[in-house]
């Protein structure tokens, strides 16, 4: 588990529109990385062109290279759905499936790709929904839906979900942006622990929870409005948000623009 | 005039337009329930008179022209075997070409051009329908009169409507949902198996409710391809069939007043029919929503 992602050159459009430009980096295993920016920046849409979930949109396509560990994922003869049981994806807003109770939410992973025992399934839940520090709150209503839950056990019930299928990696997109300060908290917590095994990447737009619980951290933005997101630098978190190397970065983390 | 600042009342002009406005809509309310309950009236009214068992367990076979008694057993039969096969044909069909249409079409140009073909089919007037079928089935391709040329009939009728009642579902189906079952690596089409058709279920199945609705009171089609019968005929696929507004029209056309009487009765029971199919339908839509295990 947790591997390292390597970015080269990539582009990502939208129809003829070019959302992101020329972004290369590297993603450390076991850490937590995070991606800072003003919006319409490109930085969710980066994110999701690292498992694939870009060319989902109609119209959407990439251009370059993502490699995880020696593995490119977007080769000729690479399957996309591969590449995403691989990389899981946690989302903005939490989209448990409305109509499965919390155990199936969790277990959906497992049984929507392919056949596993009855016992397993109960064995990994019990464990995901634990990872998910969600184990003791909803223990003894397993089977009633998933909708039913306040918005921040959603988020986790949705962390659970990804990580049933033991992802590789876990990408995050505005994870707490729908959420209130103490679900945030726990999430962050969550996160924390999670990094021991798994190679985290986060969206946000909240700078504090960057610099909390990121390791390293990537800085976009967008040369004019219009005009593809590019990546500025990335660096450490505590070097980027005390001695960025750029003006831009320096600006925006003390709040003069964005 | 001065415009006026502050918190305020709500003023008195106001308050009297809200009032006009709703009473309005009640009213266009009550207007609409006229008709409605009206002919439910006249058909239970006038229905009850023959509806004993000897209507529906007997068919107009020997049953002369100013004999009273006889029954719609043959109807009802021929009724509930031509609507089956017409959904089991109109059903899946429908329900796959919606699914093309939101998950796969994508807004190219086959997809515009079904959908477009889908809107002329709505508009196909029933009895056309019927004429096709005669046409092309029974006089080109020589088959004989039968309850499954009623049946074609009628599902040429049933699919676009099932197509667009289908479509209108899945696209309310958010795309967070498809997006957080491919995050977790599930293939397309079993998201749509297991995630999008499961969320629209209970839409669907509504949509396909108003669909057999719909067919199971058309007669121009029926005239025209299951021919008529007074006997009993089982098999759908052999010789003429009778069908339930076959037999309103047929008995509501004869002079003799037990013979309109069997035609009211002819109507309530169809309207049953219709309306347990729905009970039904919802019985398992309720039965396997995840509302009942909330509570």
């Amino acid at each position: 588990m947790a591997k390292q992602i390597e970015v080269s050159d990539l582009d990502a459009y939208y129809g003829s529109h070019k959302a992101i430009e020329g972004i290369t980096m590297t993603i450390e295993p076991r850490s937590v990385t995070a991606f800072i920016g003003p919006s319409g920046c490109g930085k969710s849409t980066f994110l999701r062109t690292l498992n694939r979930m870009h060319e989902v949109i109609p119209g959407a396509r990439v251009e370059g290279k993502v490699r995880l560990e020696d593995q490119d994922l977007y080769g000729p003869d690479v399957d996309p759905v591969s590449v995403r049981r691989t990389i899981g994806m946690v989302f903005q807003r939490p989209n448990p499936f409305p109509t499965m109770s919390i155990f199936d939410n969790v277990a959906a992973g497992l049984r929507l790709n392919g056949r596993v025992s009855r016992s397993e399934i109960e064995g990994v839940v019990e464990e995901s929904l634990k990872g998910a520090n969600l184990w003791n709150e909803v223990k003894d209503r397993l089977h009633k839906p998933g909708a039913g839950l306040s918005g921040g056990q959603q988020q986790r019930l949705c962390i659970a979900r990804a990580i049933a299928v033991r992802p590789e990696v876990l990408l995050m997109d505005e994870p707490c942006s729908a959420l209130d300060p103490i679900s945030t908290l726990a999430i962050e917590d969550l996160i924390a622990q999670l990094k021991k095994d798994y190679t985290i990447v986060i969206v946000t737009h909240n700078m504090q929870q960057a610099a909390r619980v990121s390791d390293r951290t990537a800085f976009f933005n967008l040369a004019a409005q219009g005009r593809p997101g590019r990546l500025i630098e990335m660096d450490d978190t505590s070097k980027i948000f005390t001695n960025p190397a750029e003006k831009a970065t320096e600006d925006y983390i003390a709040g003069r623009f964005g | 005039m001065i415009v006026q600042t502050g918190i305020q009342p709500i003023s008195v002009g106001r308050r009297a337009k809200d009032r006009i406005i709703q009473m309005l809509i009640f009213l266009a309310f009550a207007l609409a329930l006229i008709p409605l309950v009206s002919v439910l009236w006249m058909v239970v009214g006038n229905g009850m008179q023959r509806f004993d068992l000897e209507f529906l367990t007997h068919s107009m076979r020997d049953i002369g022209a100013r004999d009273v008694g006889g029954g719609a057993y043959h109807a009802i039969v021929g009724t509930l075997e031509q609507v089956l096969l017409a959904s089991l044909i109109a059903i899946p069909i429908g329900l796959l070409t919606a699914i093309y249409l939101v998950e796969y079409g994508n807004g190219g140009r086959l997809a515009r051009t079904i959908g477009f073909f889908v809107d002329v089919m709505t508009g196909v007037p029933s009895v056309v329908s019927g004429l096709f079928v005669l046409a092309f089935w029974i006089l080109v391709l020589g088959m004989p009169f039968s309850g499954f040329a009623g049946a074609l009939a009628l599902s040429i009728l049933m699919m676009p409507v099932v197509v667009r009642s289908a479509e209108e579902m899945l696209r309310l189906v958010p795309r967070e949902l498809r997006e957080a079952s491919y995050a977790l690596g599930v293939p397309q089409w079993r998201t749509i198996v297991k995630v999008v058709l499961p969320t629209a279920s209970t839409g669907i199945v509504t949509g396909v409710m108003l669909a057999v609705a719909r067919v199971a009171g058309e007669t121009a089609p029926l005239l025209l391809t299951v021919f008529f019968t007074d006997s009993i005929n089982n098999d759908p696929f052999q010789g003429p069939q009778m069908g339930l507004p076959l037999y309103v029209f047929d008995q509501a056309g004869r002079p003799t007043d037990s013979a309109i009487d069997r035609a009211w009765t002819g109507a309530l029971t169809l309207i049953l029919i219709v309306m347990l199919l729905n009970l039904v339908a919802r019985l398992i839509g309720w039965w396997r929503s995840p509302a009942r295990r909330r509570s």
